[in-house]
C-alpha cells in the first residue's frame, strides 16, 4: 500500500506528544471505516505510544469498540465491511496485502467486554493460546500457564483448581482468567474492550490494578464507559463522538483542562 | 363476535373456550399416550412368552416360522450394522455440511439457498424413494461402475447389500442431523468464537477445537434422531440390501443381510400358519423395540456424560 499522505484535520493537537520517553507504536492514518453504507469511523488519525496506556472514550455507539477491533483485524470477520486508510503496527501496515492475521493477532490481544472463558478447565484455557503457537512440552505449559496466572493476579486464587472448569469462577475471576490468556501468548499490546463493564466494584479496582501492572511490559488500549477509569489508569485519552475523533491528548489535559468545548462537557457529564 | 354486555355472560363464554382448548389438547395427548400404551402393552404381552435367549442367539435353519427352531440372531446383527454404518456415514458427512451452511456460506448466495432447499426436500421425500434411488444410484450406478473399473465387469458391488442399504438410509437421515447440527452450531456463543479467533487460532483451529466440542451434544442428538428413524424403517432397505433368507450371518460389507423391520413383514405375510408364528412375530417386534431403545439409551448416555463434562471437570 502506498504511503498517505498526512492530511491537514480540523484537530491540532491529533499528534500531540504525549510522554516523553514516548515510542510510537501504532499509527492510524485516515482510517475510515464502512459498515455497508453506513461510515462508522470518519477520518481518524491517531499514533498511540508504546507501554502507554491509552483510553477510548465517547458515547455509545460512537464508534470505540470498531477502531479498537481495526487494530487486531477483528473487522475482517464481519461481512460488508470496508475500511480505508492505514494502520501501522511497528512501521508495518497491517492491512497490506502479505501480513498474517494469525501472525498479527498473536501480537495483538484481545480482552472482551463479556468474559468468555472457554467451557474448559483454568489451565486449559490459559494453555489453548500457548499450544495453538506451538507449544507442546508440559513443564513449558505448565510453567507458561503459572506465569500467565501470576500475571493476571488470579494464581493464588486459582492454583489449587487449575483442572476445575473456568465456568465455576466469580464474573471478575473470569475476566482476569481471559487477560491471563491473552498475555500467555506474549503480544506487544493488549487491546480491552470495556472490560470491567460487567464487574462489581471491587472486581473492577481489581482489574485497574492489574492494568497498571501490565503497563510495564504491554501497550494498552482501553475502551472505557467510566470516566474516572479512565482518569484513574490511562496515560492517553482519546474523545470520540459520532465515529471522528474530537480530542487526543494527555488524559490529564482532557479531564482538566480539554482544548474543545465537547469533550469538556463529555467528561463533565453534561452528555453522553 | 361482540363482547357481550354483561359480566356474567363474558365469564360464562371465557369459561366455556377455555374448558373447551383445555379439553381438546389434553385428549389429544392422553389419546397419544393411550394409544402407544396399548400397543407397547400388546406387544409386550404377546412378545415376552417368545422372548428366549434360544430365540435371540439362534440362525434359523430351513423354517423361520417354526417357533421351536427359528431364532431371530441374523436380523438383530443385520439391523444393528446396518444402523451402525448408517451413522458413520451421515455423522461426519451431515456435520461437515451443516458446519459449511453455519460457519462458511453466505447466507445469501445462491448455492447456500440451493442446499438448504434441498435439504428440506430431501427430509418429506417417502422412504420407498430412498429406496428406489439407493436401487438406481448406489447399486445400478456406483456399484456396477465399481465392478467395471476393479473387477472386470464381474459383479462384487453391484448389487443389494448391507453397505448400500446402509449408505441409503444415510441419505435419508441426513437433513435430521445436518438441521439439529445447524441449530447446535448456531448455539455456540460468538463470544467463545471471537476469544479464540483474537488469540491468533485460524477459522478452521476455532471449529474443531471451540465450536464443535461445544455443538457436541447437540449434534449427537441429531444421531440419536437419525438412529432412531432409521432403525425401524424398511423400504428404504427392501431393493438395497435385505434378504428374506440367509443361512448365515453377513461378514462383508457387500453381502446382503437379514433385517428384524422386514423378518416382521415376513412373519406377518409369508407365515403357512399365522396362529403358530404369531409369538415369533411379536416376540421379534419386541427385540426391534428393544434394540431401538438400546441404541437410543446409549446413545443419550454418551451425550449426558458428555454434558457433565463441560459443565464441571475438564
Ligand atoms: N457489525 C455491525 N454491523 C453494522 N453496524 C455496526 C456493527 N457494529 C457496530 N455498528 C455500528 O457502528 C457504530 C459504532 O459502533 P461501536 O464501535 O460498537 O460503538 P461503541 O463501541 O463506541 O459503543 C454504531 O452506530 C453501531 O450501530
Ligand atoms: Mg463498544
Amino acid at each position: 500500500m502506498p504511503e498517505i499522505s498526512l492530511p491537514t484535520t480540523m484537530l491540532t493537537n491529533v499528534k500531540a506528544a504525549p510522554a516523553a520517553r514516548a515510542v510510537p507504536l501504532i499509527t492510524i492514518e485516515n482510517l475510515a471505516l464502512y459498515y455497508g453504507a453506513t461510515k462508522a469511523l470518519k477520518n481518524i488519525s491517531l499514533t498511540l505510544s508504546e507501554r502507554v496506556v491509552t483510553a477510548f472514550i465517547g458515547p455509545s455507539g460512537c464508534g470505540k469498540s470498531t477502531l479498537l477491533r481495526c487494530l487486531n483485524r477483528m473487522n475482517d470477520l464481519i461481512d460488508n465491511v470496508r475500511i480505508e486508510g492505514s494502520v501501522k503496527i511497528g512501521g508495518h501496515d497491517i492491512y497490506g496485502p502479505d501480513v498474517d492475521v494469525i501472525e498479527l493477532r498473536k501480537r495483538v490481544g484481545m480482552v472482551f467486554q463479556k468474559s468468555n472463558p472457554f467451557p474448559k478447565s483454568i489451565f486449559e484455557n490459559v494453555a489453548y493460546g500457548l499450544r495453538l503457537h506451538g507449544m507442546r512440552d508440559k513443564s513449558s505449559l505448565e510453567a507458561s500457564v503459572e506465569e500467565s496466572l501470576r500475571g493476571a493476579a488470579l494464581w493464588d486464587e486459582v492454583k489449587d483448581r487449575l483442572h476445575a472448569s473456568a465456568l465455576g469462577l466469580s464474573g471478575g475471576q473470569q475476566q482476569r482468567l481471559c487477560i491471563a490468556r491473552a498475555i500467555a501468548i506474549k503480544p506487544e499490546i493488549i487491546l480491552m474492550d470495556e472490560p470491567a463493564s460487567a464487574l462489581d466494584p471491587i472486581a473492577t479496582a481489581r482489574v485497574e490494578e492489574l492494568i497498571l501492572e501490565l503497563k510495564e511490559n504491554f501497550t494498552i488500549v482501553i475502551v472505557t464507559h467510566n470516566m474516572q477509569q479512565a482518569a484513574r489508569i490511562s496515560d492517553q485519552t482519546a474523545f470520540f463522538y459520532l465515529g471522528e475523533l474530537v480530542e487526543y491528548d494527555a488524559t490529564t489535559k482532557i479531564f482538566t483542562n480539554p482544548a474543545r468545548k465537547q469533550t469538556e462537557d463529555y467528561v463533565t457529564g453534561r452528555f453522553g | 363476535m361482540h363482547p357481550s354486555p354483561t359480566k356474567d355472560f363474558r365469564a360464562k363464554e371465557f369459561r366455556y373456550s377455555s374448558f373447551f382448548f383445555t379439553g381438546i389438547t389434553g385428549l389429544a395427548t392422553y389419546l397419544i399416550v393411550a394409544l402407544l400404551g396399548v400397543v407397547l402393552v400388546n406387544i409386550i404381552i404377546h412378545g415376552w412368552p417368545g422372548l428366549s435367549w434360544r430365540f435371540v442367539s439362534t440362525i434359523p435353519k430351513k423354517d423361520v416360522f417354526d417357533p421351536a427352531t427359528t431364532g431371530i440372531l441374523p436380523m438383530i446383527v443385520g439391523t444393528t450394522i446396518r444402523v451402525v454404518v448408517m451413522t458413520v456415514f451421515v455423522l461426519p458427512v451431515g456435520v461437515i455440511t451443516a458446519v459449511y451452511l453455519t460457519e462458511y456460506a453466505h447466507n445469501t448466495s445462491v448455492m447456500t439457498r440451493i442446499i438448504r432447499t434441498a435439504v428440506n426436500n430431501l427430509a418429506g421425500v417417502p422412504s420407498v424413494v430412498f429406496g428406489l434411488f439407493g436401487l438406481g444410484f448406489f447399486i445400478n450406478f456406483v456399484g456396477h461402475n465399481l465392478d467395471l473399473v476393479f473387477n472386470n465387469g464381474e459383479q462384487a458391488w453391484g448389487h443389494p447389500s448391507l453397505i448400500w442399504a446402509s449408505l441409503t438410509l444415510a441419505v435419508m437421515t441426513m437433513p435430521v442431523v445436518i438441521v439439529a447440527t445447524e441449530e447446535a452450531l448456531k448455539a455456540v456463543p460468538p463470544g467463545l468464537r471471537e476469544a479464540s479467533l483474537a488469540l491468533g487460532a485460524t477459522k478452521l483451529k476455532t471449529i474443531f477445537k471451540i465450536v464443535l466440542p461445544q455443538a457436541l451434544p447437540g449434534i449427537l442428538t441429531g444421531g440419536i434422531l437419525a438412529v432412531s428413524r432409521a432403525a425401524g424403517e424398511v423400504a428404504p432397505i427392501l431393493f438395497t440390501g435385505v434378504a428374506y433368507y440367509m443361512s448365515d450371518l453377513p461378514t462383508h460389507l457387500t453381502d446382503q443381510f437379514m433385517d428384524l423391520g422386514y423378518h416382521v413383514f415376513v412373519l406377518s405375510t409369508q407365515s403357512p400358519n399365522i396362529d403358530q408364528t404369531q409369538p415369533i412375530l411379536y416376540a421379534t417386534v419386541l427385540v426391534l423395540l428393544i434394540l431401538t431403545f438400546a441404541l437410543n439409551i446409549a446413545a443419550i448416555f454418551v451425550r449426558s456424560k458428555m454434558r457433565r463434562n463441560m459443565r464441571s471437570l475438564h
